[in-house]
């Protein structure tokens, strides 16, 4: 059995040129092959341990398929090998007990270290609250107004293959994360439906975003930088659809994008209010409308209102659309409770809303001739 | 199936105090154990091809980026459902069906203890899986929540078929609880006169081990997936931190069952493995009591280390450094096995027939699995690798190259004993090589994306995964053809094609299954054996 052999060999081959492999590629920033060693304190001391344990069982296994190769070499009939007649040895047994169990307690110990030291969520600069729900990240400063979701941001034209895709396909938003360098960043992590998980591999942070609790992790960004993540829990249907970028800037470029961000959502309540004062037209509600239902709803109910039958509902034809004015008004305020319903008060402007509304009332057939302005969700919202 | 109806014809003459039914009411009432075993292991083969489909519908559809074949909701389904069907279908039905052909046998027992219910625990199996299968074709589809159905996913955000999963699950469970209590009354009282604990064959062994760990565990799913029902539609909130539930409790519950279940699928491949290497070495196996004593703590530890699932959802760095320390341990007694395994080879007088090299296959797969285990023990890395491809790649490594090559090896071992012919040693030299090539091309690619970072259970990917993505899919489809080999060849050894195989079959087998007729008479054992 030569062939054998040689696919062992070739297999050992395989195995024991990936580390160099793996550091060619790595110089480029981000590595095809192996585990990327990142930007935190933290992440370098994770990249460490996973080359030690990788080492470590490369190790084990040279030992342990070399003598079983050799032993097929050599003690095999054709070359006209006797079987001898050895079994049972207590030596033999608590040796080969005993040294991988000194083997493991090498590895526990800095694992151990590097374990405490990532779960040392005190003594914070900054602490965001990072909320999961299907399929969109939402990101509030504790200590200022600043909170927003932050949703993908490839078009629908790329993943059905019509456009061809950009490069980070899948892995963009339209508002990422910001934090600064060099502080330690706590980032709280909860979900407003069902588990996601928040990770950003240069982090090594990787937290399960649990509905009803809250979870703790941090980071210490060393570089400035873009940094790529994505939900690593199955969290539905667009679970492969809901990536996390954070820029990291330094210090004073964060004062700065922090400063312009709270100045932008004055100017945009100030807006708010001018448009609470202002009809829209049926022809104004219908674009922004669609353009809205096709952000936001389309994912679930379908870009045709049919939904998913069984799954989600169809808004075209539904007794909530066509008949149920108030209602339609505060599913879209509240969410429904007990369904994958969600709340959009927060993701959308009160206009926003009213447009989409509008838009679901008459796309699809659903031609109920209703309009619905801004001030009627105002009204809704702040009257009951 | 023809494989026991032609061992009928053959054997007529020992069967004069029987009368014996024939077409389709054997099968359905019958009692002996062999043909439980033969319908076993084809209920299993047939569904190791249907879970085997849709695992080729999730490789088209990750062939390239973008969303091509299937949507999101439907490539969800393919995912759970492959899970389920691999399993629960295919490799503990398969290991139930080697139990039931091979224990009765090895310990010198006339049959199973309890052959009324052998023959209720294997029928109501087609019937859990019809019902799982036909929720893929109702309104809104099948499960879509992975196969370990975290809630409030398969809760409160799940299809409305989920009741029709649940029920599937209670079905599968009580037959694997009933497959498991049959197996542990049988080695309790019907060991032939003078085979003490420590003369049982090491397959014996690993099998009563697993049914102890089967009865243990499989109520504990029953109790997770009847809470999912309720929760999802009678308004408890075991999952529901609203009502005062946790969904992380969801997870401690599920793998509560779910590790020792890893186990339970590999625990009796062990014994498959220490009989064939101690065959084709011919040479004995080096240390069986290290060997029982080893498989009883990985037994044991399979209990406290549950909690390595689920390093990322926020538990105590207490609790998270107990179930490291824990699962860092289960490799000792793992590399106990594989030493012993290596240290019976050596200094033998080998041969490679098709049965050692799928367990030479298996020992060195299975370890490259087990090193990567390792490797995710390690609480601060697996924060790493959590939920991408490399678990993906670990899990399939100790499943696949682990479980099913063990099946596969253990197929085409006793296969003479069963048919009375030797099979067709060129179709299965294509379909091992085949399979050994495909497989590695399909599974050892997943630990570079997965280190590189492709989460698992996503329908596209970012671009810098797509080159070994579309190798993964072609050693994907590769190892699915090669499959088909393996059913031609299983058919045509139940139909008798082949030299006629000798009783003792191989040249250094040792057991009392070796010492019957080829093919195996009907009934064995009517009067018991003595042992020496």
């Amino acid at each position: 059995m030569n062939l054998l052999t040689k696919i062992g060999t070739s297999l050992f081959a395989m195995c024991l040129s990936l580390p160099t492999l793996a550091q060619s590629v790595e110089s480029e920033g981000r590595s095809d092959l192996n585990l990327r060693q990142g930007v935190t304190d933290i992440s370098s001391q994770v990249y460490d341990l996973h080359m030690l344990m990788f080492m470590v069982c490369i190790g084990i296994a040279v030992v342990v398929f070399g003598v079983m190769f050799v032993s097929m070499y050599l003690h095999r009939k054709s070359r006209g090998a006797k079987p001898a007649n050895f079994h049972e040895s207590v030596k033999v047994e608590i040796a080969w007990t005993v040294i991988p169990f000194i083997i493991l307690i090498l590895m526990a110990v800095p694992a151990a270290n590097t374990l405490i030291a990532m779960e040392d969520t005190s003594d914070a600069d900054l602490t965001v609250l990072v909320t999961g729900s299907q399929w969109k990240w939402h990101y509030k400063y504790m200590d200022s107004d600043i909170e927003y979701f932050s949703n993908l941001a490839t078009q629908r034209e790329q993943i059905s293959n019509k456009f061809s895709k950009g490069e980070n396909y899948l892995l963009e938003v339209d508002r990422p994360l910001v934090i600064p360098t060099g502080q330690k960043v706590r980032f709280l992590i909860t979900s407003d439906d069902v588990i996601h998980s928040w990770w950003v591999p240069d982090f090594a942070v990787k937290k399960d975003a649990n509905p009803g609790f809250i979870n703790e992790a941090w980071t210490n960004v060393n570089e400035p930088g873009v940094y790529r993540g994505q939900c690593a829990e199955l969290c539905g249907k667009d679970h492969g659809f809901m990536p996390i970028v954070v820029i990291a800037k330094d210090p004073a470029d964060y004062e700065a994008w922090k400063n312009e961000k709270i100045a932008a959502i004055q100017i945009a309540k100030e807006e708010e209010e001018r448009l609470l004062a202002m009809n829209m037209s049926m022809d104004e509600l219908m674009t922004t409308g669609k353009k809205v239902y096709l952000a936001k709803c389309a994912a679930c109910h379908m870009p045709n209102g049919e939904g998913l039958p069984g799954v989600f509902p169809a808004i075209k034809g539904s007794s909530l659309a066509l008949n149920d004015r108030s209602g339609h008004i505060d599913i879209l305020l509240n969410g429904r409770t007990g369904t994958a319903m969600q709340s959009f008060a927060k993701q959308l402007t009160l206009s926003e809303i009213a447009a989409v509304i509008t838009y679901q009332r008459n796309a699809w057939g659903n031609n109920t001739g209703d309009i619905v302005q801004a001030s009627e969700v105002h009204t809704y919202a702040n009257g009951k | 199936m023809s494989t026991a109806t032609d061992t009928l014809h053959h054997d007529e003459h020992d069967d004069h105090h029987h009368h014996i039914p024939t077409g389709i009411k054997r099968w359905l009432f019958t009692t002996n154990h062999k043909d439980i075993g033969s319908l076993y292991l084809w209920f299993s083969f047939i569904m190791f091809l249907t879970g085997g489909a849709m695992a080729m519908v999730i490789r088209a559809e990750l062939f390239q980026p973008g969303l091509q074949i299937v949507d999101p909701n439907f490539f969800n389904q393919m995912t759970t459902v492959h899970g389920l069907i691999m399993v629960f279908g295919a490799v503990m039905p398969a290991f139930t069906g080697l139990a039931n052909w091979l224990i009765p046998m090895m310990i010198g027992a006339p049959d199973m203890a309890l052959p009324r219910m052998n023959n209720w625990s294997f029928w109501i199996l087609p019937f859990a899986f019809l019902i799982l299968l036909s929720s893929l074709f109702l309104e809104g589809g099948g499960p879509a929540f992975g196969w370990t159905f975290y809630a409030p996913l398969s809760t409160t955000y799940s299809s409305d078929s989920t009741a029709l999963f649940v029920f599937s699950v209670h079905i599968m469970g009580i037959s694997s609880i009933m497959g498991a209590i049959n197996v542990v009354v049988t080695i309790w009282n019907m060991r032939a006169p003078g085979m003490t604990w420590m003369k049982m064959p090491m397959f014996v062994w690993t099998w009563l081990i697993t049914a102890f760990l089967l009865i243990a565990v499989m109520p504990v799913l029953a109790g997770v997936v009847t809470m999912v029902l309720t929760d999802k539609y009678f308004g408890t909130s075991f999952f529901n931190a609203a009502g005062g539930g946790d969904p992380v409790m969801f997870q401690h519950i599920f793998w509560f069952f779910g590790h020792p279940e890893v186990y339970i699928m590999i625990l009796p491949a062990f014994g498959i493995i220490s009989h064939i290497i101690p065959t084709f070495a011919r040479k004995k196996l080096f240390g069986y009591a290290s060997m029982v004593y080893a498989t009883a703590s990985i037994a044991l530890l399979s209990f406290i280390v549950w909690a390595h699932h689920m390093f990322t959802t926020g538990m105590p760095v207490a609790a998270e450094m107990f179930f490291m320390f824990a699962t860092m341990l289960i490799s000792v007694p793992t590399g106990v096995k594989v030493f012993n395994w290596v240290a019976t080879m050596w200094r033998g007088s080998m041969t490679f027939e098709i049965p050692m090299l799928f367990a030479i296959a298996f020992v060195v797969l299975f370890t490259i699995g087990g090193l990567s285990g390792l490797m995710l023990a390690i609480t601060p890395v697996d924060f790493q690798y959590h939920d991408t491809y490399f678990v993906v790649a670990h899990f399939h490594y100790v499943l696949v190259t682990g479980a099913v090559f063990s099946i596969m090896a253990a197929a085409y071992y006793w296969l003479p004993k069963w048919t009375g012919v030797m099979y067709d040693n060129t179709l299965a030299k294509w379909h091992f090589w085949a399979s050994l090539v495909s497989v590695n091309v399909l599974f050892f690619p997943m630990h570079f994306v997965g280190l590189a970072g492709m989460p698992r259970r996503i329908p596209d990917y970012a671009l810098q995964f797509a080159d070994f993505n579309k190798w993964i899919s072609i050693g994907g489809f590769a190892f699915g053809l090669s499959q088909l080999i393996f059913l031609a060849l299983l058919i045509k050894a139940c139909r008798k094609q082949g030299e006629p195989a000798t009783d003792q079959v191989w040249d250094g087998a040792e057991g009392l299954e070796w010492e019957i007729p080829s093919p195996a008479p009907y009934h064995t054992f009517d009067t018991p054996p003595v042992i020496k």
